[in-house]
């Protein structure tokens, strides 16, 4: 099974993405959609009787996903290659303007150590790394800094900080 | 100046722990150079045509005479004994090992310096005029604003991987020597009706490929509304930036493609919905700041005559490489880079820690980086003038060419940058060889030349009065000239004369445009002023007239 680092642990992930497994009848697990599956099928996946989550792409804007807010335990954002940067801004908004409190999982090939920090910072609580990317070196990024110069997103990190919000 | 407190420090210290980490793993083959090349070149980090170029950050153009001491040195025991002061009023190194730089990151910590944020897709430097505090025009002193953005700009959390990198310059005053007009975002200083301090917010600036002068999208910001209403531009440009063509990504496209009202509408909104969340800039930490730039303990004194049955050099120094302050007794003394013959904004370890004494001894022991790459040091007693010049002769630095046509500005080009599509260096040396009689030079008057060596514009040619961007043709170097672009309160791009010349023509080419210049001007007119009242036509039609018409 695979792990991933929630809250600074390395646990088993009790999450699966639908392209891994689709869901059979009954089935209650916890699972992870694309957007567009769930704009494909709303009523559906409405009715899905497990925790369900979505995961966005780097141009979908958070706005339109207000109403589904209530329904999701989960939302992971995909960050596809190390330059990829509006991942950081759509984790704010769920966070901060939309007021998301289930999971906000970063997921991608660009999901390595050296964005942990800055991922953090900006609400995520959840990472489900690159392949080959060591775990626990993820785990040693939440302390890379213990000073900001700005505010995190609501309850993140808490670092000695120069200007708060 | 601004001296690092504890949070500072610590960030920077931190840093450096964390590329050196990054670079362990580059050169162990746990990173791929796709991975690392995001992480080195947001620490200044380049990999460039014979070797690593690495781009010391220096906000605002201000050092220490410490800092500038470190930089010698760090030139001298890790590099080939000489820096690049560039544009944008930051120090290049160009051959360090690439193993190396964490310590020499480490180096520039202990003198309260880094690199971070000098290139990537990120904020950049903050500039500003390189006689902030000192010109008699300005409004107030910009630098502590310029401390206050770079602080919230340094490791943001969000915007760190921009479309694109993003240059933010600030200006205290009218005459704009800080280029803000072609910046991603250019801040005019400006007191409301109260008095109090805000900024006029010009967006989308930005030379390279597609230049453009940045366009106003609010008249008055309010000092406490700064680092909220930069967050919401930084926010939409983030989101909407083009992502997939890096020459379509700068901020001044999006602003383009959306017009700058939907533009600013867009910003407006953003910044409704997130100020509350935003950082706040309290007036404590506003004063905390702009005590470090309070005024250095100026003596009481009056003006003085100091060229009085002095030497015709210095006199000329005097006139040309002096400007005026606003403390009676005190001189600003732009120490020159472009002695002919040598690279501009080059200068050697021995000449930094030259320089980084003869500043501790006129004038407070600060200098500071222009972005027309020269040094200043700001605050020089007119009677000590003499002496400084004898100091800055005997390190050649004191070639009495400011403002004049050998004042080159010039990237490093094909020489050293990965980028360039033509050399920069030898131009600038066959056009200081051509035009080496400074008399000369003084009757043509203040002459800009900047140069590229290609469309990313690092030297600025498209706001030269005369510019020149090398490009490339079937394998060859050539030059393409522009006419009438200038910045300095009057921001214009220049037009572009005619076919490109090759190499070996530049110089000629240039001799013609002085030439139409020299018939033509009126009383008092500078080369800019006659080419904008009688056009293009006369120079380009001597430029390319064949050489027995020209005769």
């Amino acid at each position: 099974m695979r792990r991933v680092l929630r809250r600074r642990e390395i646990i088993a992930d009790v999450w699966r993405h639908f392209e891994e497994e689709p869901p059979t009848a009954g089935d209650a697990r916890n699972l992870i959609i694309p957007l567009l599956e769930l704009r494909a099928d709303p009523q559906t996946w409405s009715a899905y009787p497990g925790p369900l989550g979505v995961r966005i792409a780097p141009a979908d804007k958070v706005e339109d996903l207000a109403a589904d807010l209530p329904r999701l335990a989960l939302i992971a954002v995909e960050f596809p290659s190390p330059t990829e940067g509006r991942g950081y801004t759509q984790g704010r908004l769920l966070r901060g303007r939309l007021g998301f409190a289930g999971e906000l999982r970063a997921v991608g090939a660009a999901v390595k150590r050296d964005l942990i920090f800055a991922l953090v910072r900006c609400g995520f609580d959840a990472f489900e790394v690159a392949p080959g990317e060591d775990l626990m070196a993820c785990a040693h990024a939440y302390s890379r800094y213990t000073v900001a110069y700005q505010p995190g997103a609501p309850g993140s990190l808490s670092l000695r900080q120069r200007f708060s919000a | 100046m601004y001296r690092y407190d504890d949070i500072d420090e610590t960030l920077v210290a931190e840093r450096v722990t964390e590329f050196r980490e990054q670079t362990r793993r580059f050169l162990a083959g746990e990173l791929s150079e796709e991975e690392f090349r995001p992480l080195r070149l947001r620490n200044g980090l380049y990999i460039q045509r014979h070797a690593p170029m690495l781009r010391i950050a220096i906000p605002y153009g201000l050092l220490s005479a410490a800092q500038l001491r470190k930089l010698g040195d760090i030139a001298h025991r890790y590099d080939r004994d000489y820096g690049h002061f560039t544009t944008r009023q930051n120090l290049q190194l160009n051959w360090p090992a690439l193993a190396s730089v964490p310590d020499i990151l480490a180096e520039l910590a202990t003198v309260q310096m880094h690199a971070i944020q000098t290139s990537g897709n990120c904020v950049r430097n903050v500039t500003a005029d390189h006689l902030a505090g000192v010109a008699p025009d300005e409004l107030d002193d910009p630098r502590p604003y310029c401390e206050i953005i770079r602080q919230w700009a340094s490791v943001h959390p969000e915007f760190t991987y921009l479309p694109r990198k993003f240059k933010i310059a600030v200006t205290g005053s009218p005459a704009d020597r800080a280029a803000s007009e072609v910046h991603d975002v250019g801040l005019h200083m400006r007191r409301n009706a109260l008095g109090e301090i805000g900024f006029e917010v010009l967006v989308g600036g930005g030379l390279g490929r597609a230049p453009v002068i940045g366009q106003v999208i609010r008249d008055f910001l309010p000092l406490a509304d700064l680092l909220s209403y930069l967050e919401a531009i930084l926010r939409v440009y983030n989101r909407y930036g083009r992502r997939d063509n890096i020459h379509k990504a700068r901020i001044k496209v999006l602003v383009k493609s959306l017009g700058v009202l939907q533009f600013r509408a867009e910003v407006e909104t953003e910044w409704q919905s997130s100020r509350a969340d935003a950082p706040h800039l309290p007036q404590a930490e506003v004063e905390r700041v702009r005590a470090c730039f309070r005024p250095p303990p100026y003596a009481c004194l009056a003006n003085i005559d100091v060229t009085a049955n002095r030497e015709p050099e210095f006199r000329a120094w005097y006139r040309y490489n002096t400007r005026p302050h606003r403390v009676p007794g005190y001189r600003a003394v732009v120490v020159s880079l472009k002695a002919h013959g040598r690279p501009p904004g080059d200068m050697t370890s021995a000449q930094m820690a030259a320089l980084a004494s003869l500043a501790e001894e006129v004038s407070f022991g600060l200098i500071r980086v222009a972005h027309d790459q020269n040094l200043v040091l700001a605050d020089v007693r007119q009677q000590d003038l003499y002496a400084t010049w004898l100091a800055l002769s005997r390190q050649d630095l004191a070639t009495a060419n400011i403002g004049m046509l050998t004042d080159i500005i010039a990237c490093p080009g094909l020489d050293f940058c990965g980028l360039a599509n033509a050399g920069t260096i030898s131009v600038a040396r066959d056009i200081q060889q051509r035009f080496d009689d400074l008399d000369y030079l003084y009757d043509l008057g203040e002459i800009e030349i900047k140069m590229s060596g290609c469309m990313n514009a690092c030297g600025h040619h498209h706001v030269g009065h005369i510019g020149i961007l090398g490009v490339e043709k079937h394998g060859e170097e050539w030059y393409q000239i522009t006419l009438g672009g200038s910045v300095n309160g009057f921001t214009a791009l220049g037009e572009v004369i005619g076919p490109s010349v090759r190499q070996h023509a530049v110089p000629e080419t240039i001799e013609r445009i002085i030439e139409v210049y020299r018939e033509r001007r009126a009383e008092g007119e500078r080369l800019i002023d006659t080419y904008r009242r009688i056009g293009m036509v006369p120079f380009k039609e001597r430029v390319y007239a064949s050489r027995a018409q020209a005769a």
